[in-house]
């Protein structure tokens, strides 16, 4: 692994040099002392962990947000950027994670929007969109409404914003997030078409493998700050991951098998319909969890892996198939008598659906077991027994936090996730369902969560773990699954497998014809 | 609930409708109503009275109509209209009196625009619930009309705390020799042929300039809205603000105007009720006509098109119920039971089986009651815009399409 | 802790007090715009009021209460009840209907008619939770259209149920028999009295507080309305819980014209009181869904409307002013809190920050979106 220079391809300025950019929040340093140099024609990468500032330091690139400290260079010449607006000017474009478009406006109205001086809005901007739509094979027609586009199909009316208004640096945030592998294939050809045209990219992700295979240079950023430019050609992806997190990676084990015959937890034929009319979200999953095992679930995201945790949840209505928890059919029953039941569960999006952000700690815990002592009994609230809970739940999952009565908003991701954690065990759970449970928090709260969910298995849960993290899933799991549009397609012992035999299942490689555009 | 990475099988729909289309529903309403006039014998359906009074009672509604239409496409909810129109009555009332007709125009133009201005204060900058918002200028446009008058009109000749003097009219339109030659064919009763000409007789006879600045509005504000820069960029902010601003559309300047030009069409259905509907202000003279006009914008599905049917159905059977028309209303009985059933069996052969129920037992209900009464009371015939708001939100909550990011509070720096 | 009560106490008034001096501002500029004295008009207003004003503005004030209180439950739901004019109106005719035909003796009759108003007020606001819950349709927009329906109704109903006092244009229902009447409480050495209905209300408010706080119901409800999607995960049935909400104001606004019906007018006519729901609104966003907040908030707009009467008389100025007043604390009270939850919020965060060991990364918020 070599640090490198700017590779010098001409004497010509950087496309873009960031110098010393910070950007503090209330309470939090964001960006600070960000330096990147991002020559022309090149594909940059920056990666970085989760809340890093890689987001941030786009926004600040593109103008949404004013850095507080540092320069922003173009193409040598220094500029201020205080809008979208100004960045489009200097000739930066933005395809954003979440895709910004409107949906129930025309391909072309998205596209024309704020640049209607170009080519107007009606046919001459038309004729513009097709002709760069045909130079980049990008395949878009100007009269669909966004709505009825798909995944692909919308990143590539993104994409095509950008180039209509002229951009020479395209940045692209977190772009293979919500694509499937062709797709990716497909995204990164466009890419490659863009760079051989002279055009700088910026590619930010967390997928280092994904990075490694596309990018000419890669800047890795760390609590807020650059810590180096390197080479693809010079390191590994474990490399990469270390210099991301700053040390050794934290690598979950388990220990010896606890698995027992016992089933817990057993679902048949699980099929949730698409209320859209489409392919079945969940289609015909069937697997066990016996006691004292975790199942980990592997796929790219949006392949049914929160519908598939949503319905056995109770949380969807329409699903058919049976879900039988420690031989009592919980088919038919509602999410509260789930709960009841002996599930606890740990949401994917903890902001949405775990947590009462405005409300105090101790109300907290007691969302979710509203019908269980200690916090309620005869149907009233008992303040007292809650809070004496929650402040148990703290001293023993360690949130760090005055006291009970702060609002769950005040705390850190870390902590929020392990406050629901402990409030998810105390229960008394059968089984533990937990979605992407280590998503966002710090590499400290990290181990202290791989660390619970480690007892679970020991005292005889059955543990359901769903996770994009390949490592996490292989070092917790005693079974991972493969789970590929709404369908189980692959069963692998994590003590034999690899990321990439996994990589390749969860891709259904080899196995299925490629998924396309717009069929069911 | 994470947006699933499968792309959706494209729904065919049907967009964009000709000019034909419209003009096939408007010949086919004739010939309907022609039908209905023969089947049940109640004469005033379509008179050229009727057809005046239907224009000067669906104008107010549409341009109210328009307002929510100018502010919800912008994203910002709008339930402040009928406060937006007092004030629009009273601006009438004291500039017309003192300064002019036009100056009246100009006047209730101004003050919904004042109205529009506390509206996009507080929620634009503010960034005040919508709703709240609406509530309170409400709340204030009635008391300060109220305040206002008393302060202004009492002593003044044929004024008083509760109204204002005359204002004096505006110029209308008569095409004399169109409205007295066809005024022998209208009365002749031929199928279809004197409906017609009792349309073009009322499009002759004593228009007033400001209805027809009315309906050229809707028609400006389509133009605006949908095929112009402008309107493009103002609509963004309706359906995904955090889109607009990332393309640079100056999101809350936007949002700000539409709610001034809302105000400002709002205030223009209240000086056209004091003006043309009556000839002065009066306490209470909009009677919730804000309110319909909301329910015509939402009946119309956003559009304008839509929000001048509408406000055109709902100025009709407000008509009907004013013109004693008891006999009137209930002839429409006949008609709402004879489409009910006709939807029925258009939605039996889509095998929608359970709407195709609802419908028919509908029609069957709406059917008896024609057969067992003789005349609807005025009571129910006011009643009549909201309870088909209800129906429609109930029964095709699915197909509307209210602007996606409508209500939504939106602050600058969410891009992103 | 004491000096953080303390510090909570002073920044939970300090939001209405902002709000209140806002809205006097801004009356008092309108006031000079126009012309009018503005010192007279509010030494007007905030002259003490004599024994027969103060029972009228406790009169005023359990009214409005009560419409508060109907509003504030759909609020803690993150529903919007702007149907509490219409349902409390419908509700009224018909407790009125039904005290008048008397089939039951004395308060039994009373009872009655209190349990039918609540059923009618909360059956004609389930109609709108019952499109919300099952056709997604605002409830906002439902009860408007809800509220002319039953302005409509109850004016068709009201001429078949009525009777026509002699020597009178307006028409009302039969009177209630004065053994079914509830008899008001001796105010002020006696000489006046405030309806009996006080101590309902006060029972409300208490009831209100203890189901929204202390039971398990109350905490499903308050839990849906700050997040619907955490309460799905925690296993809240959302529908239901909008359907049960909507009944419970609907029930609620049932009460708001039965302390005039029962213990002023006896029966309900064409000039029956209305407009209150919509005070009602600006009333509980003033209170903050608080029993005592409303209570406050009440006795505030029963305050401004009983003082605002001799403005014609003494000062000669439109005593529809305060509507102004009113309308205006409505926006500066929204605006105020926010202010105060944003400073708020940031104490609250640098006070975690203070406590944990190491600085972390808080929560992100709307601002800090990563």
């Amino acid at each position: 692994m070599a640090s490198v220079e700017t590779p010098s391809r001409s004497d010509a300025p950087p496309a873009v040099r960031l110098r010393g950019i910070g950007k503090r929040f209330p309470g939090v340093i964001a960006n600070d002392d960000i330096n990147i140099d991002v020559a022309r024609g090149t594909i940059h990468a920056i990666v970085g962990e989760n809340g890093a500032g890689k987001s941030t330091l786009m926004k600040i690139l593109y103008g949404v947000q004013p850095p507080d400290s540092g320069t922003i260079e173009i193409d040598g010449a220094a500029v201020t950027l205080g809008s979208p607006a100004d960045a489009i000017k200097a000739g930066v474009g933005m395809v954003f994670q979440h895709f910004m478009l409107a949906d129930n406006l025309t391909v072309a109205e998205n596209v024309v929007l704020g640049a209607e001086r170009l080519h107007g809005i009606g046919a001459a901007a038309r004729e513009e969109i097709t002709r760069i739509s045909g130079s980049y094979g990008l395949g878009v027609d100007p009269d669909r409404l966004v709505e009825d586009l798909g995944v692909g199909a919308r990143q590539r009316v993104e994409i095509l914003k950008v180039l209509y208004r002229g951009a020479r640096i395209v940045i692209l945030d977190e772009p293979t997030a919500v694509l499937v592998p062709q797709e990716v294939d497909e995204l990164f050809d466009n890419l490659r078409e863009l760079k051989a045209e002279g055009l700088s990219v910026i590619f930010i992700s967390h997928k280092l493998d994904e990075v490694l295979s596309v990018a000419d240079e890669i800047t890795v950023v760390r609590r807020g700050t650059t810590v180096t430019t390197v080479d693809p050609a010079g390191v590994t992806a474990r490399q990469l991951a270390e210099l991301m997190v700053g040390s050794e990676l934290p690598s979950p084990s388990t220990e010896s098998s606890t698995v027992t015959d016992e089933v817990l937890l057993s679902v048949r034929d699980l099929t949730l319909p698409d209320p859209a009319g489409g392919r079945p979200l969940v289609d015909g999953v069937s697997f066990d969890i016996h006691r004292g095992e975790v199942l980990g679930i592997a796929g790219v995201e949006g392949n049914g892996q929160a519908e598939l945790v949503e319905t056995i949840m109770g949380m969807r209505d329409g699903a058919t198939g049976t879900v039988e928890l420690a031989g009592t059919d919980l088919s038919g029953r509602s999410t509260g008598q789930r709960r009841e039941a002996g599930i606890g569960y740990i949401p994917e999006d903890r902001h949405r659906h775990g947590l009462l952000l405005d409300s105090s700690l101790w109300e907290n815990r007691v969302l979710g077991h509203q019908t269980r002592r200690p916090s309620v009994s005869h149907g009233l609230v008992d303040r007292a027994a809650a809070r004496a809970d929650t402040q148990r739940i703290i001293e023993a999952y360690d949130v760090r936090t005055p006291g009970p009565e702060v609002p769950a908003r005040a705390l850190s991701g870390g902590n929020q996730q392990k406050l629901i954690v402990g409030r998810e065990m105390s229960g008394d759970p059968v089984l533990l369902i937990a979605a992407h449970p280590t998503r966002g928090v710090d590499v400290g709260a990290q181990a202290a969560i791989w660390d619970h969910v480690k007892n679970a298995r020991r005292n005889g849960l059955a543990v359901l773990l769903i996770s994009a993290d390949l490592d996490e899933l292989i070092g917790l799991s005693d079974r991972i699954e493969v789970i590929l549009r709404g369908g189980l397609v692959g069963r692998f012992d994590p003590s034999e497998v690899t990321p990439e035999d996994l990589g390749s299942a969860m891709t259904g490689a080899g196995s299925d014809a490629p998924r396309e555009e717009g069929s069911p | 609930m994470s947006a699933p990475a499968v792309a959706r099988t494209p729904a065919p729909r049907v967009r964009r409708r000709s000019p034909y289309t419209y003009l096939a529903v408007v010949v086919g309403l004739l010939v309907a109503v022609s039908l209905l006039e023969v089947v049940t014998g109640a004469d005033d359906l379509t008179s050229s009275g009727t057809i005046s009074a239907t224009l000067v009672a669906t104008v107010p509604i549409a341009l109210a109509a328009l307002g929510g239409l100018w502010s919800e496409r912008a994203g910002i909810v709008n339930i402040g209209l009928e406060g937006m129109m007092i004030l629009g009555t009273y601006g009438a009332g004291f500039f017309g009196y003192h300064y002019g007709a036009w100056a009246g125009v100009l006047g209730a133009i101004l003050l919904g625009m004042v109205g529009g201005l506390i509206h996009a204060v507080a929620t634009v900058i503010f960034d005040v619930d919508h709703i709240v918002s609406g509530v309170a200028i409400n709340i204030i446009a009635l008391g300060a009309t109220q305040y206002l008058a008393s302060r202004t009109f009492v002593g003044l000749p044929g004024g008083g705390s509760t109204q204002s003097p005359t204002i004096p009219s505006l110029p209308s339109l008569t095409i004399a020799p169109v409205s007295d030659g066809l005024q022998g064919l209208e009365q002749r009763n031929v199928f279809v042929i004197s409906e017609v000409a009792a349309v073009v007789r009322a499009l002759t006879t004593n228009l007033s300039a400001l209805t027809v600045i009315g309906l050229l509005l809707v028609l400006v504000t389509y133009l605006v809205l949908w095929k112009t820069t402008f309107g493009l960029r103002l609509r963004s902010c309706g359906e995904s603000p955090v889109t607009a601003e990332s393309l640079g559309v100056a999101v809350l300047r936007y949002k700000f105007v539409a709610v001034l030009i809302s105000g400002a069409m709002a205030g223009l259905a209240g000086g056209f009720l004091a003006m043309v509907a009556s000839s002065n202000y009066r306490d209470g003279q909009t009677g919730g006509r804000g309110y319909i006009g909301l329910a015509a914008m939402i009946f119309g599905n956003w559009r304008p098109g839509g929000m001048l049917a509408g406000s055109g159905l709902f100025g009709y059977t407000q008509t009907l119920g004013l013109r004693s028309g008891r006999d009137s209303v209930h002839a429409l009985l006949l008609a709402v039971a004879v489409l009910a059933l006709a939807v029925a069996v258009l939605q039996l052969r889509r095998r929608h089986v359970r709407a195709a129920i609802g419908f028919a037992v509908a029609g069957v209900v709406v059917g008896a009651v024609y057969f067992a009464i003789d005349e609807v009371a005025d009571d129910f015939t006011r009643m009549t815009p909201y309870v088909i708001t209800l129906l429609v939100l109930g029964l095709f909550s699915q197909r509307l399409r209210m602007p996606a990011a409508d209500g939504e509070s939106y602050r600058k720096g969410s891009a992103g | 802790m004491s000096g953080g009560r303390v510090r909570r106490l002073l920044l939970g008034a300090a939001a209405p007090v902002l709000a209140l001096v806002a809205a006097i501002l801004i009356t008092s500029l309108v006031l000079l715009v126009a012309g009018d004295p503005v010192l007279d008009t509010w030494s007007t207003i905030l002259s003490a009021p004599r024994e027969r004003n103060v029972a009228n503005i406790i009169n005023n004030a359990t009214v409005l209460y009560l419409s508060g209180l109907a509003v504030a439950v759909g609020f803690r739901m993150n529903l919007f009840n702007i149907g509490v004019d219409g349902q409390y109106r419908i509700a009224a005719f018909a407790a009125a209907v039904v005290a008048g035909e008397a089939w039951l003796p004395g308060y039994l009759n009373t009872v009655l008619a209190i349990v039918v108003a609540m059923a009618v007020g909360a059956a004609w606001a389930g109609i709108a939770g019952l499109l919300r819950a099952t056709r997604g349709v605002s409830e906002v927009i439902s009860t408007i259209m809800l509220n002319f329906i039953s302005t409509s109704l109850v004016a068709f109903l009201l001429r078949k149920a009525a009777v026509r006092a002699p020597g009178s244009n307006s028409i009302n229902t039969k009177e209630i028999p004065e053994g079914s009447r509830i008899p008001g409480i001796p105010f002020g050495g006696g000489v006046v009295e405030i309806y009996g209905f006080v101590v309902l209300a006060v029972l409300s408010g208490l009831a209100y507080w203890f189901v929204l706080n202390r039971t398990r119901f109350g905490f499903d409800l308050r839990a849906t309305g700050q997040s619907t999607t955490a309460a799905v995960a925690s296993g809240i049935n959302v529908r239901r819980m909008i359907v049960i909400a909507m009944l419970i104001s609907g029930a609620a606004a049932g009460l708001v014209g039965l302390p005039i019906l029962f213990g002023d007018a006896y029966s309900y006519g064409s000039t029956f009181q209305s407009g209150l729901g919509f005070s009602g609104i600006a009333i509980a966003l003033l209170g903050r869904n608080h029993p005592v907040g409303i209570g406050l908030g009440a006795l505030l707009f029963a305050y401004l409307n009983e003082q605002s009467n001799p403005l014609q008389i003494l000062v000669g100025v439109s005593p529809e002013i305060v509507a102004i007043t009113q309308g205006v604390i409505v926006l500066t009270v929204v605006v105020s809190y926010e202010v105060v939850r944003r400073y708020r919020r940031r104490l609250e965060q640098q006070a975690v920050a203070a406590a944990t060991d190491r600085p972390e990364r808080p929560a992100p918020t709307e601002e800090v979106a990563t």
